[in-house]
C-alpha cells in the first residue's frame, strides 16, 4: 500500500471513481446495508462523491474504479488516479470489459451520434469504450453487471487484511450444481451462457428459470465455440448467436471473437489495440 | 451584505448520481444566465438498441441507471407490449406494481437519508451523520434494505434484476415467499412514519414557484405503470402524444438533452408532481399525516420534496403490504408477447419522475428505432429556474452558505445524471 497521509483514525483510505457507467456498481457499496457502518469503521471513505461532499485529497490506499474509458478527458484522468492510488480495483463489467456501451466499438460513431444528438459537433467522445486495464495497471478486477455486493465486501476485506481475495473464477455451471438448479439448457432447451461465464452471482438466472446472459464475463479458458455449436443445435441462427455473446461483456476477448465468428459486424477493429494506449 | 457580483466554483457536485457542472452569472445583483452543464460521457443506448431483438431492451435499458433499473425495465416492457398489442392484467400486473414499490422505497430512502438529509443537517454524508446519530442511520439503512429485499425477491437482485421479461416474469413467487416480506415491511412502516416526522422538522429555505407539474394519473390508483399523462394546468394526453407535447433540445453545454414544452415553457416531473396530481388517490391516513406535518395537496417548495419522498415511501410500503396480502400466484408467470410490426409508447413513474420510452419494431421483432426521455432531462429547465430564483433572493448569504444552498437546490430533484447522461461544477461568474 502507498504511503498515505493518515487521517486521525489512522484507517486506510478508500476512493471511489466513476467513468462511463450506470452508477450501479458503486451503489452496491451503499447496498451493503448490514456491513456498511462496519466497513465505514475500518476504512476512511476519503473520496466518494456519489455519497459524500467531503472530498479528501489523495493519495489513497485503495481506489475502486467503476466505468469504461470513452472520452479523451477520461483517458488522461485514469492515469492520474493510478498515480494517486496504492491499489486499483476495477468494479463491474464496464471497467473490466468496456460494458454495454462497447457495442459502439466497430460501429460508425458518427452515425451513432446523429441518432442520439441533433448537434454531434457539441459531443466529444472516443470511437471506442475500453476497459480500465487497457490504459493502466489494475491490481484486481471484480466482475459483474452489476458486481455482487458480498464479493465487494470480500475484496475490500482481503485487501485490508493483505490476503488474496476468495473470488472463484470457475463457471456459473459450478454454482448451478451447488445450488441444485436443473440445467435450463438440458432440461428446457434454453440457451445459456453459464458454461463459459464466470460465477459470482450464485447462478441467479437459472434459479429464475432463464439462461445466463453473461453478466460476469468469460470464465478462465472458456470453450465458447463448443457452446456456440450447442446453440446452433438448439436452433439459434448466426446473428442470434453473435448477439448473445455481444452484450454486457461483449468486448472481452473471448466473447468478442466468438461473436465475430458468427457475424462479422465488428471485425474491422476487433483485434487491434482499440485506443493504442496501454 | 448583499453581493452584486459573485464567483464560486464547485468542481464535483456530490451526492447526485453522475457528474455535472453549473454556470450562474450574476451582474449587478441580477442573475443573467444559468446553465446546468452535463458532461457525463454519452453511451448511445438509443443507437445500439437498433438491430437488437425486441426482447432485449428490458435488460439492456436497465443499464442506463443502477439507481432506478426497475423504472427502465417497466417503461421498456410496457412500450414494447403496446407495440405488440398485448395488455397484462391480474396478478402479473400487481407483481409489477410491487416491484416498483420496492424500487421507490430503496431509491427514495437512499436519497432522503444519504444524499439529501446531510444538506439539512450540515454533514458531508449519511455515513458522517451516523457518527452522531447512529440509531437514525441504522433505521434508514433498515428501511432502504426493506425496499431492496422486495426487488431482490421479485427480481433476483436489487440492481439490474434478472427476473423481468416481456409479458411478466420468468418465475412468479409463491404466496409464502412473498409473505416472508411482510414482517420487514410492517416494521418499515413504523420507521417510515418517524422518517416523515424527522424530515418535516428540518429547516426549509424559502423558495416557491408556480410549477407546471406533469405526471401519470390513473383513475383509481397512485400511479406507477399506467395512466394518462396529465398536468395541474389541464394537460391530459396518452403516452403516444408525449413527443408532440414535449421536445428535446440539444444545447452546447450538455450531453443530456433538455426537454421543454413544444409550445414554450418548462415543467417539473417527480414526487412533487405526482403528489399534486394524485393527492386525492392517497389513503386517508397518509393524507392526514401529510396535513399534520404541514404538507398540503400541492407543495410548491422544492426543498420540501424530502418530506413528500418520505410520504411516498410510506405509500409504497402500504401498497406493497396490500399487494402481498391479496396475492394469488398467476397460472403462468408471463403472457406471450409475439412480435409484430408496430410502434409502442409508455411512460412510467421512476422515483425521480416520468420516464418515457418509444420503440418501433419490424415483423420479426428487430428494433428499428428507440427513443428514451428520462426524468432528469425533463427537470433540467426547472432546476435552472429554481437556481436562478434562489440565487437572486439569497445574494445576502455568505458565499460558502450560498454555494451549499445552490447544491441543495439541485439535489431537491434527486437528479440522476447517469440517466440524463455527468460532472457538476457550480460556477458563478463575476462579470
Amino acid at each position: 500500500m502507498a504511503a498515505t497521509e493518515r487521517t486521525p483514525t489512522d484507517n486506510p483510505t478508500l476512493a471511489v471513481w466513476k467513468f462511463a457507467s450506470c452508477d450501479g456498481c458503486q451503489l452496491s457499496l451503499l447496498d451493503c446495508e448490514d456491513d456498511l457502518l462496519a466497513v465505514a469503521g475500518r476504512i476512511d471513505i476519503a473520496y466518494f462523491p456519489e455519497a459524500s461532499s467531503g472530498m479528501a485529497e489523495g493519495p489513497y490506499d485503495v481506489s475502486l474504479v467503476e466505468g469504461s474509458i470513452t472520452t479523451e478527458h477520461d483517458r488522461k484522468r485514469i492515469h492520474e488516479i493510478r498515480a494517486l492510488s496504492g491499489v486499483v480495483i476495477t468494479i463491474g463489467a464496464c471497467a473490466t470489459s468496456g460494458g454495454i456501451q462497447a457495442l459502439r466499438n466497430g460501429a460508425d460513431i458518427e452515425a451513432f451520434m446523429s441518432i442520439v444528438y441533433a448537434h454531434p459537433e457539441f459531443i466529444s467522445t472516443l470511437d471506442t469504450s475500453t476497459p480500465i486495464a487497457d490504459h493502466i495497471e489494475v491490481d484486481f478486477e471484480l466482475r459483474g453487471c452489476p458486481i455482487d455486493r458480498r464479493q465487494l465486501v470480500e475484496v475490500i476485506a482481503a485487501h485490508l487484511a493483505g490476503r488474496p481475495a476468495r473470488i472463484p473464477t470457475t463457471s456459473v455451471c459450478v454454482e448451478c450444481k451447488a445450488r441444485g438448479n436443473p440445467c435450463v439448457m438440458v432440461a428446457h432447451g434454453t440457451p445459456c451462457l453459464g458454461p463459459v461465464t464466470q460465477g459470482g452471482c450464485k447462478a441467479l438466472c437459472p434459479a429464475y428459470n432463464r439462461g445466463c446472459y453473461g453478466c460476469f464475463g468469460p470464465m478462465e479458458s472458456p470453450n465458447t465455440s463448443a457452446l456456440a455449436t450447442q446453440f446452433s443445435a438448439l436452433g439459434l441462427d448466426d446473428d442470434t448467436i453473435a448477439r448473445t455473446f455481444r452484450s454486457y461483456n461483449g468486448w472481452s476477448d473471448a466473447f468478442r471473437s466468438e461473436a465475430n465468428r458468427h457475424s462479422p459486424h465488428e471485425v474491422a477493429v476487433a483485434f487491434g489495440s482499440p485506443t493504442g494506449d496501454v | 451584505m448583499t453581493h452584486k457580483n459573485v464567483d464560486f466554483h464547485v468542481p464535483v457536485l456530490a451526492r447526485v448520481e453522475g457528474e455535472g457542472a453549473m454556470h450562474v452569472k450574476v451582474e449587478d445583483g441580477v442573475v443573467t444566465d444559468v446553465r446546468l452543464e452535463i458532461y457525463e460521457p454519452p453511451r448511445f443506448f438509443e443507437a445500439f438498441l437498433r438491430g437488437r431483438d425486441y426482447t432485449e431492451p428490458v435488460d439492456i435499458t436497465a443499464r442506463i441507471c443502477g439507481i432506478c433499473p426497475v423504472a427502465y425495465q417497466m417503461s421498456a416492457t410496457h412500450a414494447i407490449e403496446r407495440a405488440c398489442g398485448v395488455e397484462v392484467d391480474g396478478p402479473i400486473r400487481e407483481l409489477r406494481r410491487l416491484l416498483y414499490c420496492g424500487e421507490w422505497i430503496e431509491s427514495h430512502v437512499l436519497h432522503i437519508g444519504f444524499l439529501h438529509a446531510p444538506d439539512f443537517l450540515g454533514y458531508h454524508s449519511g455515513i458522517a451523520i451516523a457518527a452522531d446519530h447512529p440509531e437514525m442511520v441504522e433505521r434508514v439503512l433498515q428501511l432502504k434494505k426493506t425496499g431492496n429485499n422486495v426487488v431482490e425477491l421479485l427480481g433476483g437482485r436489487p440492481i439490474h434484476p434478472v427476473n423481468i421479461r416481456l409479458g411478466g416474469f420468468y418465475r412468479a413467487p409463491s404466496r409464502r415467499e412473498l409473505a416472508s416480506l411482510l414482517p420487514g415491511l410492517e416494521e418499515a412502516r413504523e420507521i417510515c412514519i418517524d422518517l416523515v416526522r424527522w424530515t418535516a422538522g428540518f429547516d426549509f429555505p424559502d423558495l416557491s414557484q408556480d410549477y407546471e407539474f406533469i405526471s401519470l394519473r390513473h383513475p383509481d390508483e397512485y400511479p406507477f405503470n399506467e395512466g394518462r399523462i396529465v398536468s395541474n394546468r389541464g394537460l391530459d394526453i396518452d403516452a403516444s402524444a408525449f413527443e408532440q407535447f414535449s421536445a428535446e433540445e440539444h444545447v452546447a453545454h450538455s450531453t443530456a438533452l433538455h426537454s421543454h414544452r413544444r409550445d414554450g415553457g418548462w415543467y417539473q416531473v417527480g414526487p412533487l408532481a405526482r403528489w399534486a396530481n394524485n393527492h386525492d388517490l392517497l389513503p386517508h391516513d397518509i393524507q392526514a399525516l401529510a396535513t399534520e406535518v404541514g404538507v398540503g395537496p400541492v407543495e410548491n417548495n422544492p426543498f420540501k420534496s424530502i418530506i413528500v419522498r418520505s410520504l411516498e415511501t410510506l405509500f409504497a410500503i402500504d401498497e406493497a403490504i396490500r399487494i402481498i396480502r391479496a396475492y394469488a400466484p398467476p397460472n403462468r408467470p408471463y403472457v406471450d408477447v409475439p412480435a409484430r410490426e408496430g410502434e409502442g409508447w409508455a411512460a412510467t413513474e421512476a422515483p425521480r419522475g416520468l420516464l418515457y420510452h418509444r420503440y418501433k419494431i419490424d415483423e420479426g421483432g428487430t428494433i428499428l428505432e428507440a427513443q428514451i426521455i428520462p426524468p432528469t432531462a425533463q427537470n433540467q429547465p426547472s432546476i435552472e429556474a429554481d437556481l436562478k430564483q434562489f440565487v437572486e433572493q439569497h445574494l445576502h448569504l455568505d458565499l460558502e452558505e450560498l454555494e451549499l444552498r445552490c447544491e441543495q437546490t439541485i439535489r431537491n430533484y434527486d437528479p440522476c445524471i447517469s440517466c440524463s447522461t455527468h460532472f457538476m461544477t457550480l460556477h458563478i461568474d463575476e462579470s
